[in-house]
């Protein structure tokens, strides 16, 4: 198996594009999703990974059922989330759900933990967003139990107490789902990440990269600390932003009306200062392939890079062109570049075969 | 010894603007009552030229390299002099939006004055019911004394008035200055630590094992 996972993440916001002025339908932007995943392998990526959203203009409401659907359709492609909200939905429910989808896809399901963005979702789910990390200690705490034990009694602060329950189907040949934990700004999650060995996800999107170094360099730190090898072993998963065409210029041309409308960082700073600031990328293909190189000066050896592709608006036939570039120009390079003095001792992305063979 | 950080922010549009002047004359009134021996490092930090990372900012949610500099600088200051025109009745948008991007907890302790620009004296009161309690929640070191300058006291004498109690501008300056100067760590002290903005230091971390401790039923 690779070393390193390449892959897309996806928000799934229903954003108008801005050149047209047309918005797509929630059906059609769903439809759009499935197939980009479905692009996804038959270009060579290994992953894809959803949000979760309960509010428009987002549509991925139910990853499960999302992923389950792709999972029918695909081989290879390692489904996964980014990210599921461990602090709103019920610990019991997650349990279920992603085992059940772990066996449908043979195994191809990992997971990465978020408390989620917006507000109300809390509220709207019986939550106080004061407590999103409480909530993410506790609930992961269940989920991990759930996973491991097969009768589980448990008692806790935020859900109903369990007596003599066994979340069903048990996990695919015994081995859990792998999980990553999401964050950009909080240490405990890291620390969290950290205790239970699992991996790190920083999504490397929106912010400047020291944001994210501090957290990865506590996450490597704490890891070790916990005793699950050393901080160069730590599994780290990060995001990152790209737009390609084969001239730079092109792309810049191209990505910039989207840019300066886009949600989260839109009516802002320009596209040049916004390259600059943070590890967005818009150029030709060497170019992200070169600045996907830094990723690893600035925060070690890691086993996963996934990238966002297809918000802002961005036609279908567009994404489905930067799946293309992507597949066929930039990952063959990275794999091989990555590859190139990575030390052995360095453990390759997580697999369900991998996690199975290091049990047996 | 390190030196002292004395740091004003002056929210003026104009240039030039008497708001930019009243922060000087603050600063210079606070170097004043500082000891005289004692190294004091002093910068004026203008928002007009700050304006649009300010509001980038407040879209992105993260500072330019500019603008993250200017906020390193209030708050690692150890006295601040915070200066606005009055807008409709409150701070300018833009001195408050400045204050909106710093890290809530990262002026904890900061002893600062308070000063204010305006057409009339009508509005001076701004001072007290808008930037005071502004600072009160940044849990500031506020000095009892905020300076309020209309356009009619550039011109006004330094003189105490008949009732004893209300002073001119100058001495308005001179006493806000003193008290802040009395607020900074004084000569034989290390400067006061101030607050940091939220970094992911490995002492800072609560351990997991604490954290899944605190939730037990």
């Amino acid at each position: 198996m690779s070393a390193m996972q390449f892959g897309i993440f996806t928000v799934g916001d229903v954003t108008p594009d801005p050149t047209t002025g047309r918005t797509p339908t929630e059906g059609e932007r769903i439809k759009a999703m499935v197939t980009i995943a479905l692009k996804a392998e038959e270009v060579g990526l290994d992953v894809f990974a959803t949000g979760e959203h309960h509010n428009p203009p987002f549509v991925p409401s139910s990853p499960t059922t999302m992923l389950g659907y792709i999972a029918a359709r695909t081989e290879r492609l390692i489904l996964s989330t980014a990210t599921t909200l461990i602090t709103t939905n019920d610990p019991v429910k997650i349990a279920e759900d992603y085992a059940m989808l772990q066996h449908l896809s043979g195994g191809r399901v990992d997971l990465i933990m978020g408390r989620g963005n917006t507000g109300p979702v809390y509220p709207w789910f019986g939550q106080d967003i004061r407590m999103g990390i409480p909530l993410a200690v506790e609930n992961y705490a269940l989920l991990h139990r759930l996973w491991r034990e097969d009768v589980v009694d448990w008692e806790g602060r935020f859900r109903t107490p369990l007596q003599g329950f066994t979340s069903t189907p048990r996990p695919l040949d015994g081995v859990p789902p792998f999980v990553w934990h999401g964050s950009i700004r909080s240490p405990e999650i890291a620390e969290q990440a950290a205790y239970y060995g699992d991996g790190f996800f920083a999504n490397n999107i929106f912010w400047p990269k020291e944001h994210y170094q501090r957290l990865i360099a506590l996450y490597r730190q704490r890891y070790a600390h916990y005793g699950h090898g050393t901080p160069e072993q730590a599994i780290v998963g990060l995001g990152g932003q790209v737009f390609m065409r084969k001239n730079s210029q092109d792309a810049v041309r191209e990505f910039r009306p989207y840019f300066d409308n886009a949600p989260v960082y839109g009516h802002g700073p320009s596209l040049e200062d916004f390259m600059e600031q943070t590890p967005l990328t818009v150029g030709s293909p060497q170019q992200v392939i070169d600045r996907t190189l830094t990723f690893r000066e600035h925060f070690g050896d890691y086993q996963r890079q996934l990238f966002l592709m297809d918000h802002a608006g961005l036609p279908l036939k567009t994404v489905l062109e930067q799946l293309d570039i992507l597949g066929e120009e930039v990952v063959p390079v990275l794999r091989a570049e990555f590859a190139k003095d990575r030390p052995d001792t360095v453990p390759d992305a997580p697999t369900h075969a991998a996690l199975v063979a290091a049990r047996d | 010894m390190t030196a002292l950080r004395l740091v004003a922010v002056s929210a003026g549009l104009s240039q030039p603007s008497s708001t930019r002047l009243l922060a000087d004359r603050l600063v210079e009134a606070t170097r004043r009552h500082l000891p005289p021996e004692r190294e004091v490092e002093t910068l004026v930090i203008e928002l007009r030229g700050l304006a649009v990372d300010i509001a980038n900012n407040l879209v992105t949610g993260f500072p330019s390299p500019g603008l993250s500099a200017a906020i390193d600088a209030v708050t690692g200051a150890d006295g601040l002099v915070a200066v606005t025109p009055i807008f409709t009745a409150s701070y300018s948008g833009l001195f408050k939006s400045f204050f909106d991007v710093i890290d809530a907890t990262a002026l904890t302790g900061t002893p600062v004055v308070v000063a204010a620009t305006g057409g009339t004296a009508r509005h001076s009161l701004a001072l007290e019911h808008a930037l005071r309690p502004m600072f009160a929640y940044l849990r500031a070191i506020v000095a009892p004394t905020a300076v309020y300058a209309a356009s009619e006291d550039w011109g006004g004498g330094r003189d105490v008035r008949a009732d004893g109690y209300t002073e001119g501008l100058a001495g308005r300056i001179d006493r806000a200055g003193a008290e802040l100067a009395a607020l900074m760590p004084s000569a034989a002290e290390q400067p006061a630590a101030a607050g940091t903005a939220g970094t992911a230091s490995t002492d800072e971390v609560v351990p997991f094992e604490q954290q899944l401790a605190a939730l037990r039923p």
